[in-house]
C-alpha cells in the first residue's frame, strides 16, 4: 500500500528512510525530532524530497528519476495536522465539503451522511469552528479530510493538542472509521499507547533514520529498540477476542493464543476481537503459581530474554503461549528467582491495571 | 444647500477616488500577495517601490507622473499613439495620481491581513484538492478581507484628499481635474471665498467620516470581516 525511499536535507538534519508497509494502519513512531512530519510532508507534497520515489496503492506520486511529482491537490492524501486548522470563516458544513466538491464523481464512494453520521457530527453543521471543542474541531477536520476522497489518511499527532478525555473521544473515532471505511491510515505519534491502540504495523523513526519496520507486537516488544520506545511505557500488546461478560462483577474474559484474561468491563460484544496492551510494570513474576493472593491474572509462560543491563530494573521477555509479554522487575528479584532464558515461570497481572486506555477495538 | 458647482465638485472627487480604487485593487492584491506568501528575487526592491509615494513629496510624485505620462512623455505618447488614451490634464490623470498615492497604503493593510493567516490553512486547501488558485479564492481572499476593506478605505480617503501630486500632473481644471481638495485651495487664494471654502472643507470631512464608519460596519459584519464571528 505504502512505498516509500526518500532522501531529503533540511538545514542541518537528513532523511534519509526507505520501507513498505502493507497495513491497515501503519504507525510512524518516532520522538519529536525524529523526522516523523518531515517524512508526512514528503507523503502530502507540502516538501519535495531530494532523491527518491513514494508510490501508494500502487499509484506513483512522486519520483524524481522519472520527473513525476504530483502537486498536493492530484495525491489525495488526506491530510490531519495536530491543530484541526479548519477555515474559520466557513461553517462545519462548509469545511466537510470543501475537499468533497473538488473530487470527481468518479472517485466519490465516501458519501457526506455517511461521515457525519460515523463522526457524529450531525448537531455541528451550522457552527462555525470557533464554537467548537477541541475534540469536536478534530472530528470535523479528520470527517473534511475523509469527504475528499483520499486514497491514504495521513493523521500526524492527531490527538497531541487535546486533553486526555478528548484523546479518548477522537481515539474512538478513529477506530470506528477505520474499522468501517477501510482507508489505509498512517498514524503520526509519539505516544506508544495511540500507535499501538491503533496501528498494525509500525516504523520507527529516528534522527531521520528508518530503526525498524515490521509488527507492532513484534517491534514494541523487542528489547533493543527500548531506548526509542521508551522504558516507562513498556509493554506489550495483544490481540484478543471477547469470551464472556461478569455483569455481577463487572468484569470481561478476553481469550488470546496463550490464556485467558480478566479485565474490567469492555464495550464490546462476545466474539469482536479488542486490542489489550499490558505494561511491562504491571507484571510480577513467581516460580510456582500462587495461592490465597487478590491478583486475577496468572499466566503460565517462560523465560525468553532478560535483558542484560546493569541497571536495577531489569525488563524481562516471556512467551505466553506464542504471545511476548513483558515483566518490569528489579534485578534483586532476578537474581533471587534465578531467572534465565527458558525457564517456566508464572506471571500475574492485576485485573484493576488495565485502564480504559489500554483496551481498544482491534 | 450646496450649488451646482459644489455638487460637481464633489461628483469629480468621488469619481476619481472611485476609480482610482477600483483599478488599484486587483494590482495592490496580487502585489500584498507577493510580499506576504513568495520569496523572489527583488523582493526588497519592490517592496521599495511601492512605499515611494509614502516617503516622497507629493510634489515629486506629479512631476515624475508628467514626465512619464505627459503628452511627450515615455509612456503618455505611446498610450496616445497605440490607445488613443490621454491623461494628462484629464480627470483619468487625478484618478491615476490618486491610484499612486494611495497605492502604499492599500497594499500594506491587504499584506498585513495576508501575512496574518496561517499558511498551513492554504497548506490543508491543497491536500484537500484544491489548486493554488482556487485556495487563493476560496480561503486566502476570504480570510484576508478584513485588511482589504480596510485597505480600500485607507486609499479612498487618501484619493478624496490628494492634493499634491494631483495639482502638478494634471493641474487644477474646473470641472476636469478641480478636486475637492484643489478647489478648496483656489477658494482660499480667492477674495471673500473664505465661506465657500469652510462650506466644501465641512464636505471632505464628512465624506471621511462616512468612509470610515463604513469600513468600521464592514469590519463587523459577519458576512465581510472577521470581528464578529471570532467573537462568536
Amino acid at each position: 500500500m505504502l512505498e516509500v525511499d526518500v532522501e531529503q536535507q533540511l538545514g542541518d538534519f537528513e532523511l534519509k528512510v526507505a520501507f513498505r508497509a502493507e497495513a491497515p494502519v501503519v504507525g510512524l513512531f518516532g520522538r519529536s525530532g525524529a523526522g516523523k512530519t518531515s517524512l508526512v510532508n514528503a507523503l502530502a507534497g507540502t516538501a519535495r524530497p531530494r532523491r527518491g520515489r513514494i508510490v501508494v496503492n500502487g499509484e506513483t506520486l512522486f519520483d524524481r528519476d522519472r520527473g513525476i511529482d504530483l502537486p498536493p491537490e492530484r495525491r489525495r492524501l488526506g491530510y490531519v495536522f495536530q491543530d484541526a486548522l479548519l477555515f474559520p470563516h466557513l461553517k462545519v458544513e462548509a469545511n466537510l465539503h470543501y475537499g468533497y466538491r473538488r473530487a470527481g464523481a468518479a472517485t466519490r464512494v465516501i458519501e457526506p451522511d455517511q461521515v457525519i453520521d460515523l463522526l457524529g457530527l450531525r448537531a455541528l453543521l451550522e457552527r462555525y469552528p470557533d464554537r467548537l471543542s477541541g475534540g469536536e474541531k478534530q472530528r470535523v477536520a479528520i470527517g473534511r479530510a475523509l469527504l475528499a476522497q483520499p486514497r491514504l489518511l495521513l493523521m500526524d499527532e492527531p490527538l497531541a493538542s487535546l486533553d486526555m478525555q478528548r484523546r479518548d473521544e477522537v481515539l474512538r473515532y478513529i477506530e470506528l472509521l477505520r474499522d468501517s471505511l477501510h482507508i489505509p491510515i498512517v498514524y503520526v505519534s509519539h505516544s506508544v499507547a495511540e500507535i499501538t491502540r491503533l496501528a498494525d504495523s509500525i516504523v520507527l523513526l529516528a534522527e531521520g533514520r528508518i530503526v525498524a519496520v515490521g509488527d507492532v507486537d513484534e517491534v514494541m516488544s523487542r528489547l533493543d529498540l527500548r531506548p526509542l520506545t521508551g522504558r516507562y511505557e513498556a509493554g506489550a500488546v495483544i490481540d484478543s477476542t471477547v469470551v464472556a461478560h461478569d455483569p455481577h462483577y463487572g468484569l470481561t474474559t478476553l481469550a488470546f493464543d496463550g490464556g485467558e484474561l480478566s479485565v474490567p468491563s469492555v464495550e464490546a460484544l462476545v466474539g469482536e476481537r479488542v486490542r489489550v496492551r499490558i505494561r511491562a510494570r504491571d507484571v510480577s513474576l513467581a516460580l510456582s503459581r500462587p495461592e490465597g493472593i487478590s491478583i486475577v491474572n496468572v499466566l503460565p509462560s517462560t523465560v525468553a530474554k532478560v535483558a542484560d543491563d546493569a541497571s536495577p530494573i531489569v525488563d524481562v521477555q516471556l512467551l505466553v503461549g506464542s504471545v511476548p509479554l513483558l515483566a518490569r522487575i528489579t534485578r534483586r528479584s532476578v537474581v533471587e528467582l534465578g531467572l534465565a532464558e527458558g525457564l517456566p515461570v508464572y506471571a500475574l497481572i492485576k485485573a484493576v491495571s488495565f485502564d480504559r486506555r489500554s483496551v481498544g477495538y482491534a | 444647500m450646496l450649488s451646482d458647482d459644489e455638487l460637481g465638485i464633489i461628483a469629480l472627487s468621488l469619481k476619481v477616488a472611485l476609480t482610482s480604487v477600483a483599478f488599484s485593487l486587483p494590482l495592490a492584491i496580487a502585489v500584498a500577495y507577493l510580499l506576504a506568501r513568495r520569496e523572489f528575487p527583488g523582493k526588497t526592491l519592490l517592496d521599495a517601490v511601492v512605499h515611494l509615494p509614502l516617503v516622497l513629496p507629493p510634489v515629486v510624485v506629479g512631476f515624475a507622473l508628467l514626465v512619464l505620462f505627459g503628452r511627450q512623455g515615455w509612456i503618455g505618447a505611446r498610450l496616445a499613439d497605440w490607445f488613443g488614451i490621454v491623461v494628462a490634464f484629464r480627470w483619468t490623470g487625478a484618478a491615476l495620481a490618486a491610484a499612486i498615492m494611495g497605492f502604499p497604503l492599500m497594499v500594506r493593510a491587504i499584506r498585513l491581513s495576508f501575512a496574518a493567516i496561517d499558511r498551513r490553512l492554504e497548506t490543508v486547501g491543497r491536500t484537500l484538492g484544491g489548486s493554488r488558485a482556487w485556495v487563493f479564492l476560496s480561503i486566502t481572499l476570504p480570510l484576508g478581507l478584513p485588511g482589504i476593506i480596510s485597505g480600500v478605505v485607507l486609499a479612498f480617503a487618501r484619493s478624496l484628499g490628494e492634493f499634491g501630486a494631483t495639482i502638478t500632473f494634471v493641474s487644477n481644471i474646473p470641472g476636469e481635474t478641480q478636486t475637492l481638495p484643489l478647489a478648496i485651495y483656489s477658494l482660499t487664494q480667492t477674495p471673500n471665498g473664505d465661506a465657500q471654502a469652510l462650506r466644501l472643507s465641512i464636505v471632505a470631512v464628512v465624506l471621511s467620516i462616512v468612509a470610515l464608519v463604513a469600513a468600521q460596519w464592514l469590519a463587523r459584519h459577519p458576512r465581510f470581516g472577521g470581528a464578529e464571528r471570532a467573537r462568536g
